[in-house]
């Protein structure tokens, strides 16, 4: 039990935590955790941008007929808002956690590539600032964040504003694919050793599978976006019907990244939830294989079911019939995860901490968003519903239910290892049943909204029957959630000061990133233990019954 | 890098299947691409591919420690490479004084921006070739033994791989 293996450090030193100072050390840092630490921080400035605009969005919406904002700034509001939700917040959020996450989880001092993971960083970031940089070049864009040709051609949108667009994409694509590279490479050779990818931590199992996700699909997204910027920058036909072009090649390139992209943001949120479940119900995860297996499932699936989003286009019955079958068929994966969580938590004793509740939410929420999700893949159903609010419900659910929910999990669980403080638990709870009320008074009547036909993406309504109230009624809820994560920061800087003093393993959880000091110090561990099974810590803490020793258990199998 | 190149290639098959969708749509392929100098070009393409051949013999310089061998094919590849990137400009300069622009039709916009990006990550390419030769020569590289060298030879092989794709459908393509 006591054999310990030294870890490499690098040997020559590298300007970061150790021997930096104040803003400079932050500049300057290559730390994984630093880096980490950084992203998260930008994801809940982003955030706060995001909410800002939706909460304007609310307002113009909760009266009939309202003149509170011009229909050009509400194009603008609900374009960044989408693009800035998706591609500011929750993207550094799930690139934060494993950045910071992920080299501990696996025994690791550092990333593989420390130097390319500050790139990725800074790439990203004033990719991020770029974005809001069009509002000072003139206008900010405003046609729907997957700007569909060929409205956004230069005939169209002559403002600047979808040129920054272009350009702000681009350069977080870029930043985001060599953090996946990065991930991916750190995964396969950093592990400490005796951790096999049998026993990897599911978080990391989903992060590496999310790598090739990101790999893949960002790629496709740029091809798609150099080819709008030479359109608009040197006059070429690309998706321009009246010259030859064809504005639905746009369409098949932005959602042949733009599904997959909906799994790069669930994935890692499931395997947040899959670290948080098994620990608070003290049990390990019922089906381990199945919950790794499943997520290569959804990965390789997703690449093949975009054109449902294409389905009001008029492709032909074949081509719609093909993407229904398939779309439904990423259900199937998706729904043993929901499984194996219901059985985890089956017979153990669960623990409802903050982190804990997250986890429940999430297995709520994103089934309703993945319900909705299903029915959409119905083609008939779609041509009722498509571009009208349930559409927003479900992109909702599936993002916030699902993504957003899972973060949060993972911030009340993780917390304490990255700043060595507890979250007060008692503002958590104030603040998960906020959320949970807030979050499902202001989406659910989203879906009564389509049934009755109100289209997105509209700056007012008429008042029709029941749109009004519903409509007012969702901007009451939106202020319940909003309200939820004033606590939320209030919790942060509260609990950074005055938090209880966190232990190295607040939780008694059994993945090796709780082994070392909370907060960790800048070399990660000194040396880690010979990894025997997926539970290291609980090997650690209870020799006389070792994961390993038990004959019956699969977790003995692998190499040693 | 092979999960790099792995990324990449991802982005120009999404060029190269719109390239051959915008070429012939309508049913037939488009009028223009009868202007391309397919003869000039392969023999360029040719000079290219034998670019993979040269770096490949880098590659082996390094694993017998053979300093002078390395530094020989690394130039020849450098070269070769050039006299492609002049090729592609010659080509591109004909064109042009046809009045075949990027923004002339669908047909040119899609050949530009794809033999453009093919051409852009040559010239990337290159310029990683002409650090490493210039640190060998210069000495930086205490041991030849040395991952830079490993990964901008996976990058070559597949700028030229590309190029076997880009040739095939768009040369060899427009005589079909």
């Amino acid at each position: 039990m006591n054999f310990r293996i030294h870890i490499p450090e690098p040997k020559t030193p590298l300007p970061d935590i150790k021997t930096g100072e104040g803003l400079l050390q932050w500049i300057s840092t290559v730390d994984h955790k630093l880096i980490g630490i950084m992203y998260l921080w930008t994801s809940v400035f982003f955030f706060i941008v995001g909410f800002a605009e939706a909460f304007l969005m609310r307002i113009q919406l909760a009266l009939p007929n309202n003149t509170f904002l011009s229909p050009e700034t509400y194009n603008q509001i609900f374009t960044t808002h989408g693009t800035n939700m998706i591609f500011l917040v929750l993207t550094p959020m799930i690139i934060g956690f494993a950045t910071y996450c992920v080299p501990m989880m696996i025994g690791a001092n550092e990333m593989a590539f420390p130097r390319l993971n500050a790139f990725s960083y800074w790439t990203f970031l004033f990719g991020g600032l770029l974005l809001y940089a069009s509002y000072f070049a003139g206008g900010m864009p405003n046609v729907g964040w997957f700007s569909y040709a060929p409205l956004s051609e230069k005939f169209f949108s002559s403002t600047p504003g979808v040129d920054y667009w272009i350009l702000s994409l681009l350069l977080m694509g870029i930043g985001t694919v060599s953090a996946a590279l990065n991930l991916a490479v750190t995964t396969l050779t950093m592990r400490a050793k005796g951790l096999s990818m049998t026993r990897l931590p599911l978080f990391v199992w989903m992060v590496f599978v999310n790598s090739f996700l990101i790999l893949a699909a960002f790629p496709v997204l740029n091809a798609g976006l150099f080819m709008l910027l030479i359109d608009r920058q040197l006059d070429a036909h690309f998706f321009l019907s009246s010259t030859g072009g064809a504005p639905i090649m746009w369409q098949h390139l932005f959602w042949g990244f733009g599904h997959p992209e909906v799994y790069i943001l669930a994935l890692p949120a499931f395997g947040m939830v899959s670290e948080v479940i098994p620990v608070f119900s003290r049990k390990p995860i019922f089906g381990y294989e199945f919950v790794a297996a499943s997520s290569v499932a959804i990965m390789l699936l997703s690449f093949g079911v975009w054109a449902h989003h294409m389905f009001a286009v008029g492709l032909g019955n074949t081509f719609n019939a093909f993407f229904a079958a398939s779309s439904m068929l990423i259900a199937v994966p998706t729904g043993v995860k929901i499984f194996n969580w219901a059985a985890t938590m089956w017979g153990g004793s669960v623990k409802l901490t903050t982190s804990m509740l997250f986890a429940l939410a999430l297995l709520v929420n994103f089934t309703i968003g993945g319900l909705s999700g299903v029915g959409f893949a119905l083609v008939p159903v779609d041509w009722r519903l498509t571009d009208s609010y349930f559409v927003v419900a479900h992109i909702h659910y599936v993002l916030i239910g699902g993504s957003l929910t899972g973060g949060l999990a993972a911030a009340y669980y993780w917390f304490p290892k990255i700043t060595g403080r507890m979250l007060s638990e008692k503002i958590g709870k104030w603040h998960f049943w906020l959320f949970f009320i807030g979050f499902n008074c202001t989406f659910f009547v989203f879906h009564f909204l389509g049934l009755l036909g109100m289209p997105r993406r509209v700056y007012t309504y008429a008042d029709f029957p029941y749109l009004g109230s519903l409509n007012f009624f969702s901007t009451m809820g939106a202020m319940v959630f909003g309200s939820s994560f004033i606590l939320f920061i209030v919790n942060i800087f509260y609990s950074l000061r005055h938090g209880k003093k966190a232990e190295n393993n607040p939780w008694n959880a059994w993945t090796l990133e709780w082994l070392t000091t909370s907060p960790p110090q800048p070399k990660n561990f000194e040396s880690v233990p010979l990894v025997k099974s997926r539970r290291p810590l609980w090997d650690l803490m209870h020799p006389e019954d070792p994961d390993w020793k038990r004959g019956n258990s699969k977790k003995t199998q692998g190499h040693e | 890098m092979m999960l790099f190149v792995g990324s990449e290639s991802f982005f120009f098959l999404a060029l190269i299947l719109s390239y051959i969708y915008y070429s012939r749509k309508g049913g037939q392929l488009s009028t223009t691409a009868g202007n391309l100098d397919i003869f000039k070009t392969s023999i360029f393409s040719i000079l290219l591919f034998s670019s993979s051949l040269t770096i490949y013999l880098a590659d082996l310089g390094i694993r017998r420690s053979n300093r002078k061998m390395l530094m020989f094919w690394l130039g020849a590849t450098i070269f070769l490479g050039t006299i492609f990137i002049i090729g592609q400009g010659v080509e591109y300069s004909r064109l042009f004084k046809q009045n075949i622009t990027i923004s002339r039709n669908v047909f040119s916009s899609a050949f530009f921006t794809l033999t453009g990006f093919h051409g852009l990550h040559v010239v990337t390419g290159l310029i990683v070739l002409a650090i490493i030769l210039f640190l060998i020569v210069s000495g930086r590289f205490r041991h030849l033994e040395n991952q830079a060298l490993r990964s901008a030879s996976i990058y070559w092989h597949f700028v030229d791989a590309v190029w076997v794709a880009v040739f095939s459908v768009v040369y060899i393509g427009s005589l079909l």
